[in-house]
């Protein structure tokens, strides 16, 4: 999130698109009645299905699934073509005014530098154009036919309200009446917040889905304000801080980034991240990429990272590429991965395409659950029936379970949504045999270094050397990691300004990333929570509610990152003279001397507004982009594109160009393309999803919530039950072409069939709870459906997308 | 005086007195608002009130929607239940209601039921049932217009939602309300919570809900559940709610209008038999009687 869910409440309009905030964030939701009851805040909701969300809407519209960026570049449209733009904050706040390259191109769906062979672009004609001082230029005119906003403005004539009908299936009144209620915010006193969750991230498409809802939101002027934001609701208990931390296979903590094979250099690696400012006077924050990732070596491996072996950059390893989810399974399943460890997760019933996770397990040697539950992944070599049909005799695989405990019978921090690193302490005695995933993991590293201390290796160093300081080596504390990822003083700190003054001593912790030096004389594991657990004590335990402002901004409740920041880009609710847009929801404003107010301010510090620092310091422009340069794979302005499994046959709107068909810079392995099915054989839509009644694969083991949702279901509209001869409460089967479940039918009129293209399209809504392992009634796993690939830059598999066809049972 | 009083204002099939010398509740006693408008239906009150009642129903089947349990039982004592209704407009609306005991200031399962005390109301409006004084004879499902209580087949005793007297005793809010995530459910004295509600109907006035407005239904009296409904003006719309629930007509003769003249007419007959004794004496037999009797039998016999 931008923003927090307190901060939900100060919405004069709500956005629930791509997400199912009243399902699967019921707790969160409060935050959207609040806005309603006492805000006056209108709900709109876009969704495939009438969801629960829908239900307390004052508007609902329907879309058909994977169809998102048109819906969104058509609002983008109407708003430049209505003028209803917040034109002050666009014009000093965005790259609205910036020149780009002449030789970028669009043409039929695809941008200049495109390799059909490869799937993937050359990217070097996606970029601004640089004057002679070594910045970029720009048209504050706005009427140079290069400049961003022109640009823009041409790429999205293609997608008009007519389109949004034919393509998404939504009516084009409906459509309209959206438009114009999101409009109403771009003034500055008004703002709509955006809330998204899976029904964006789980598409091919699925980044660029949430970068055209950014786009809408800067031109209404609704990002960095109060009552806005681009809000990401995450879901598993500490997906957020899983981010945070770095668990992506291509991440450092807070966000830095692995090298690449070719980044050999230690000196270009950080030239490459440390980006210098693109315009006069831009404080591109990132400049201190060194500074941050120092300190996270001195973290992680102490004393032994020097000034002479560059901090320890040989300990890293260069990726020759991504080693997400859909990699590593595909690994695999070649059977070039042989080994896995699998904590806390559950790939049999949570990765896509079922059928192809069970060869893939069936051909490791060996496979270490770390997990509270006994999960369909620790028991995929068992026969379940028609629910897991897999012959015993012939998987060799051998299987560890090692129980855990759950959240609540440890210390810890979790991250929640709002950024907010959230203390919490142990509830009870973890059952039986179960150990923490600490005590597990501790006990695996001292081992594993024990064997390379004596046996040595190719390159042991950076298992030998890692810095392991903890009072118990075998189980780490929850309080000790906490104070490494925060960090400290590794020597006494001078203030820069006057040498003779210590401003930290040695071992203390520190305040804030604002400490951190790339000398080595101090260490942070994550630098975006360095404060966390500071001087003072552990910050992520305070549970002060004080709220002075009255607009929810309880800045002594908790941490949240970065520097306990609640609302991000804060300074752009001020006018360029650091004025607040909006009085009455004030965050931040400039005194004459500072920056202050509700908030920490996202900027710096004492920078009179008077020399036109931008509000978006993370970036070396200063302003935020509509231009996305070379960020994403698929080009620097969100285009649609259909989801891989798609009842067209060609896109609409690059209806002459089939590579423009599907993401043309997805990464789909060959046999999984041979497994993608077609309209013809599966007709439906189908879509997956959660229930507010049960979580994940977790709560079907717990009687409460069998008790709520006790059977697996699917959920098909009246039209198509008709169409098919099924009632609800009678039995369906559900195929795609990589596998098939049975269900009970719910046929309801929230899934209305949809007219798209001239033809009428049904969706079929796939709850995912199910398994055959719980108290819940056994079941199917519904990924057995789902096609195995994912988003273009993120690699999350299109959970959202793909063809099914029903049969009654 | 204090809402959690639990001094008992009625109880079934009982004619003695009920305690009255402490100060009754004030503010119209407790009342528990279900705000149909702002429930998203996430079932957080049905988990709440199997825990804090430690019931656990049974883990059923799916029927076709997401009503589950299918319906109120023994352990299910509150219940979402689902409906899809399409308006005028061609809009559709998926209202969903918390079903369970209305808690009527004119119970009639209290008047229904024949077993001294396993039916009481308190003076707060909390009707309650007794169960170690339930016969199970199911007098109070006929009597309760809403069809709330079940009997168990296991220990053949009626049970409803208590609106958790236990918690409302100690100055706890019933455990659903504890739980609702929206505020959706609040709890309060009933006058509170009809202000609450006149706010709440005049933002969905402003929303186009012309017909907005609170479920509190004279027909028994009022209760001390209510509901703010976006369509008062049709609440069978909400999985039938009845539009003008009134207490059974045959519970309503048989224990209203009836009882007083039962009554009379039993203690007539007692009456009638202390007075046949005084004025008559004891019907008495004597030996010539007996003598008689025998004669008589002896002639039948010998008929042919």
């Amino acid at each position: 999130m931008t923003n927090h869910w307190v901060d939900i409440k100060n919405a004069d309009i709500v956005l629930i698109m791509g997400g199912n905030a009243a399902e699967a964030h019921p707790c969160g939701f409060k935050w959207v009645t609040e806005a309603k009851a006492h805000n006056k805040a209108r709900l709109i909701v876009v969704d495939p299905r009438f969801t629960r969300s829908a239900s307390v809407a004052d508007v609902y519209a329907p879309i058909r699934t994977g169809t998102d960026i048109v819906f969104l570049g058509a609002v983008i449209s109407y708003l430049l073509a209505n003028d209803k733009i917040q034109r002050d904050y666009v014009t000093n706040y965005t790259d609205f005014t910036f020149l780009v390259r002449e030789d970028f191109a669009f043409q039929e769906g695809l941008y200049s530098g495109y390799n059909a062979d490869k799937h993937s672009y050359d990217k070097s004609t996606w970029e601004y154009e640089t004057g002679p001082d070594g910045f970029v230029k720009t048209d504050p005119s706005l009427a140079h036919p290069r400049c961003v906003y022109q640009l823009m403005k041409q790429h999205y004539t293609r997608y008009t309200p007519e389109m949004v009908e034919r393509v998404c299936g939504t009516p084009k009144e409906k459509f309209l009446q959206i438009c114009e209620m999101m409009a109403s915010t771009a003034t500055p006193t008004r703002a709509m917040t955006i809330m998204y969750a899976l029904g964006w991230t789980q598409h091919s498409v699925g980044t660029q889905m949430i970068r055209t809802a950014a786009m809408v939101q800067l031109l209404l002027g609704n990002i960095g304000v109060s009552g806005g934001g681009m809000n990401a609701l995450r879901g598993h208990s500490n997906i957020q801080g899983l981010t945070d931390l770095g668990l992506m296979s291509n991440l450092l903590t807070g966000y830095m980034t692995l090298p690449g094979e070719k980044e050999q250099s230690y000196a270009d690696y950080i030239a490459t991240r440390a980006f210098k400012p693109m315009r006069p006077n831009q404080l591109s924050y990132w400049q201190n990429y060194e500074k941050f990732f120092v300190s996270f070596m001195k973290a992680w491996w102490g004393d032994a990272a020097t000034a002479d072996n560059h901090w320890g950059y040989d300990f890293l390893p260069k990726l020759d590429k991504p080693y997400d989810m859909l990699q590593s399974f595909e690994l695999m399943n070649q059977g070039n991965m042989n080994g896995f460890i699998c904590q806390g997760f559950n790939p049999l019933a949570a990765a896509p395409n079922k059928g192809k996770m069970n060869a893939s397990l069936a051909k490791l040697k060996f496979l270490i659950i770390m997990d509270p539950l006994a999960t369909e992944t620790s028991e995929f070599w068992r026969n379940f029936g028609d629910h897991n049909d897999v012959d015993p005799k012939q998987i060799q695989t051998e299987v560890f379970r090692l129980p855990t405990s759950c959240f609540a019978e440890e210390n810890g921090a979790l991250t929640n949504s709002s950024r907010w690193l959230q203390w919490h302490w142990k509830g009870a005695d973890p059952p039986g045999e179960a150990r923490s995933d600490l005590e597990i993991m501790g006990g695996i590293f001292t081992r594993l270094r024990a064997l390379y201390q004596a046996e040595g290796g190719a390159y042991p160093d950076p298992i030998v050397k890692l810095s392991w300081p903890y009072a118990q080596p075998h189980s780490p504390s929850a309080e000790e990691l906490a104070r490494e990822y925060s960090g400290k003083a590794l020597k006494d700190l001078a203030d820069p300004k006057d040498a003779t003054k210590v401003t930290r001593k040695a071992g203390e912790q520190l305040a804030g990333f604002a400490e951190l030096r790339s000398d080595g004389s101090t260490a942070s594991g994550c630098w975006i929570f360095c404060g966390a657990w500071g001087p003072t004590g552990n910050l992520m335990a305070r549970r002060d509610n004080s709220d002075p402002s009255g607009i929810g901004q309880t800045i002594n409740w908790a941490f949240a990152w970065p520097a306990n920041r609640r609302v991000m880009y804060n300074r752009a609710s001020c006018n360029p003279d650091g004025k607040p847009y909006n009085p009455d929801r004030k965050l931040i404003a400039w005194n004459g001397s500072a920056w202050g107010g509700a908030d920490i301010p996202d900027f710096k510090a004492d920078e009179d507004p008077a020399h036109g620092m931008g509000p978006f310091i993370m970036n070396p422009e200063g302003v935020a982009r509509f231009f996305g340069r070379k960020n994403l794979a698929e080009g620097p302005f969100p285009e649609h594109y259909e989801p891989f499994e798609t009842p067209l046959a060609a896109n609409p709107l690059s209806p002459k160009e089939p590579l423009a068909l599907n993401n043309p810079a997805a990464r789909v392995f060959p046999d999984d393309r041979k497994a993608f099915g077609k309209p013809a054989q599966f007709p439906h839509a189908a879509t997956t999803y959660r229930l507010t009644e049960h979580f994940h694969y977790w709560t079907k083991h717990v009687r409460l919530n069998a008790i709520l949702q006790p059977e697996q279901f699917v959920e098909i509209g009246d039209a198509l039950g008709k169409e098919l001869g099924i009632a609800s409460g009678d039995h369906v089967k559900v195929s795609s072409n990589r596998g098939y479940i049975q269900a009970v039918a719910v046929v309801t009129k929230r899934l209305r069939a949809l007219q798209v293209d001239g033809k009428t399209l049904h969706h079929v809504g796939i709850p995912i709870h199910w398994g055959f392992k719980g108290l819940a009634k056994p079941g199917y796993l519904a990924n057995t459906l789902t096609p195995f690939v994912g988003d273009g830059n993120s690699q999350t598999p299109e959970f959202k997308s793909f063809l099914v066809k029903v049969e009654k049972v | 005086m204090a809402l959690q009083s639990l001094d008992i204002r009625r109880r079934s099939a009982t004619t003695t007195r009920s305690p009255d010398i402490r100060s009754i509740s004030t503010g119209g006693g407790v009342a528990k608002l279900i705000d149909t408008t702002k429930c998203i239906g996430c079932k957080a009150c049905q988990v709440a009130c199997m825990e804090w009642n430690d019931l656990r129903d049974e883990i059923g089947t799916n029927t076709g929607q997401y009503q589950n349990p299918h319906d109120l039982s023994e352990s299910s004592w509150t219940l979402m239940r689902f409906a899809e209704v399409e308006s005028p407009k061609g809009d559709l609306e998926w209202l969903i209601r918390k079903d369970g005991c209305m808690h009527c200031a004119d119970p009639g399962c209290l008047k229904a039921c024949p077993s001294p005390g396993a039916i009481v109301q308190y003076a707060n409006g909390i009707v309650d049932f007794h169960e170690e004084n339930c016969i199970g004879c199911g007098y109070c499902i006929t009597g309760c217009p809403f069809d709330i209580p079940r009997i168990s087949k296991r220990d053949h005793k009626a049970y409803k939602c208590t609106l958790c007297s236990d918690r409302v005793a100690v100055g706890l809010e019933p455990a659903c309300i504890k739980a609702c995530p929206t505020g959706a459910l609040v709890f309060g004295t009933k006058d509170d919570m009809k202000l609450h509600a006149a706010e709440r109907i005049e933002d969905l006035k402003s929303r186009g809900f012309e017909n907005a407005g609170l479920y509190d239904p004279a027909g028994v009296g009022g209760t001390h559940v209510m509901y703010v409904l976006h369509h008062a003006d049709q609440p069978q719309l909400y999985s039938d709610l009845p539009d003008d629930p009134h207490i059974s007509p045959a519970v309503r003769v048989w224990k209203g209008v009836t009882k007083p003249f039962a009554l009379a007419l039993m203690g007539f007959t007692a009456l009638a038999g202390f007075f046949h004794y005084i004025h008559v004496g004891p019907n008495e037999t004597d030996e010539r009687d007996e003598a008689a009797a025998r004669d008589l039998a002896r002639k039948q016999e010998k008929a042919p």
